[in-house]
């Protein structure tokens, strides 16, 4: 296995947290910041492949869709929808305050 | 037994459950059984008349919906999750009168090659129970190895059926990519992953893939199989061509694993085919891109899981808080991992040189299967390098956990069906080859693949269930 490892700051990696939304304590964010550093070292291989001419591919599929007619039904019920909400009431999902 | 009305559904599900009490302790592969549903629908199907498949039992991997029955897709932050629906695949094996015997276990959100990744305990290889039964089907293969369910499904991201399949001496297929709806599966990466069957003998997996495959409503990428599947007869071989990509098998791979391959190509050129040189330049860089594509498009999928609407919930003062607690909770170590490697291959700065770069090797591997497959039928190779390892030995280097999958990965990211099945033992623990065809050709990789079987003759029941020593 390539031992190469990309250098990443603390800061890098608990921006990268921030944006995934996890919120890793002190340890974790060293211990997956190692990890990262590893796997990524790895991974960069091919960053430096000279294929910039190659179409980047999404995806394996190569039909295009074909669109269902645009025409409505039904969706969940109220009940359904809130059946495994942590926090349900009769007017929707509750969640703490947005903000500090 | 059923169709000669040797017995009834209820007796067979009665001696399946009966083998879970016994066993299943040992194995851990089931996370949920409940054994009066399974009885009340085998009753069902009695009731109705036994035909066709109707009143065998199936297990399903826990990244399949089921319908009021939990599904935590081996997550501690689905813990107690009830689907409103079944997944397109559980609802077309109900239609088949195919009876639940339970959901299996995993690695947690599909992510990694072991089972060792869930959040509710290993599940032990029926072979060597000190072993484990590869992942991220893991539960789904012991199950069916250790005679607890007669087939299951699994899914396949970057060989998450057929590695356990090879682990557990098991039939698995990737089907290629579009032909078996995703509609309820627990998404992990979805321009990779199909569900696909885990089974005793190619047969089987053809009659299963006949239940799942076809086009659904509910699922924009699946369109469907080109042709009906057909089951196949065991035969020769002759006209075949064969490829195998030596450049790729010349390190890394286990010699008795190598010694069980070669011995493959003996009984296929026995059987009157011929074998050929292909060269797959870029499937050497498959790991790579799919330590990028696969994160990436699980850092979107995994996004969902906020705490909001359910799943678990840790309070916070504030909403963001919450995001962060829940998720920190609620995942485990692989999947941390992954959803930050995910993130960062995506993020500013980082995008074209890491996620687009991943994507133009993508096309490469694709160029490379269809260019081999200009002048070959099917490619053979190893389906793992290594047989199944001890608990603990690849936990502590994600990387060497990763590397389980080089044969496996290349063929997701081409959208290409490949299928696996057991060619021989190694110090006493299942091996297997892995036949790789085109777009559509699973009915070619169903005849290959029988002919194989039965000049393998392998056994697929583990001695340890035979009550001799493993």
């Amino acid at each position: 296995m390539n031992v190469r490892r990309i250098e990443l700051t603390t800061d890098e990696v608990r921006h990268v947290a921030a944006l995934a939304r996890l919120g890793l304590d002190d340890a974790e964010i060293e211990r997956l910041g190692f990890e990262l550093q590893g796997i990524l070292g790895h991974v960069a291989t091919i960053s430096t492949l000279p294929i910039a001419d190659v179409p980047p591919t999404a995806h394996a599929l190569d039909v295009s869709v074909e669109l269902r007619p645009d025409v409505a039904r039904a969706g969940l019920t109220r009940e359904q929808a809130l059946a495994n909400a942590p926090d349900p009431t009769p007017d929707g999902f509750r969640v703490p305050p947005i903000g500090s | 037994m059923l169709q000669a009305r040797d017995c009834t559904a209820v007796e067979l599900a009665s001696a399946y459950l009966e083998r879970i009490e016994l066993y299943d302790g040992d194995v851990h592969g089931y996370l949920h059984v409940d054994a009066e549903r399974t009885l009340a629908d085998a009753a069902a199907q009695d009731a109705a008349g036994t035909t066709g498949l109707s009143g065998v039992p199936i297990a399903y991997k826990d990244l399949l919906s089921t319908k009021g029955v939990p599904t935590t897709a081996g997550s501690k932050i689905l813990e107690g999750f009830m689907p409103l629906e079944d997944a397109d695949v559980v609802a077309r094996g109900k239609a088949a009168g195919l009876v639940s015997l339970g959901k299996t276990n995993l690695d947690e959100f599909a992510m990694g090659s072991s089972t060792e990744h869930s959040a509710y305990g290993p599940t032990c290889n029926p072979w060597d129970l000190t072993r484990v039964p590869g992942g991220s089907s893991g539960g789904s293969a012991a199950v069916v190895a250790a005679g607890l369910a007669p087939w299951s499904l699994g899914t396949d991201t970057g060989g998450s059926i057929r590695q356990p399949a090879a682990f557990c001496g098991l039939v698995g297929l990737m089907p290629t990519y579009g032909t078996v709806p995703r509609f309820g599966v627990v998404a992990f990466a979805c321009s990779l992953e199909q569900v696909g069957p885990i089974t005793l003998t190619v047969r089987d997996a053809a009659l299963l893939q006949q239940i799942i495959a076809g086009a659904s409503e509910r699922d924009a990428t699946c369109t469907g199989p080109r042709e009906p599947i057909v089951v196949p007869t065991a035969g020769r071989l002759d006209g075949i061509t064969f490829g195998v990509p030596w450049a790729e098998l010349e390190e890394g791979v286990e010699p008795g694993i190598r010694a069980r391959f070669d011995g493959s190509l003996q009984i296929a050129r026995d059987l009157g085919a011929e074998i050929v040189d292909v060269e797959l330049p870029y499937a050497r860089h498959g790991l790579a891109a799919y330590y990028v594509i696969a994160p990436a498009e699980a850092s979107a999928n995994l996004s969902r899981f906020d705490g909001v609407r359910y799943g678990l919930r840790v309070e916070a003062p504030d909403v963001r808080s919450m995001y962060e607690a829940t998720r920190d909770a609620g995942f485990g170590p692989e999947v941390k991992r992954r959803i930050m490697i995910g993130t960062y291959v995506l993020s500013a700065g980082y995008h074209d040189a890491y996620y687009l770069q991943a994507q133009r090797v993508r096309t490469l591997i694709r160029r490379d299967f269809d260019a081999a497959f200009s002048s070959v039928d099917a490619i053979l190779s190893p389906t793992a390098p290594t047989t199944a390892f001890e608990f603990g030995a690849r936990l502590d280097d994600p990387l060497a956990m990763y590397a389980n999958d080089i044969f496996t990965l290349p063929v997701n990211l081409a959208g290409v069906p490949a299928l696996s099945l057991p060619n021989g033992l190694v110090e006493g623990l299942p091996s297997s080859l892995q036949i790789i065809g085109p777009s559509h050709s699973e009915n070619l990789l169903f005849r290959l693949g029988a002919a194989f079987e039965e000049a393998h003759g392998f056994d697929p029941v583990p001695p340890l269930l035979r009550g001799g020593s493993s």
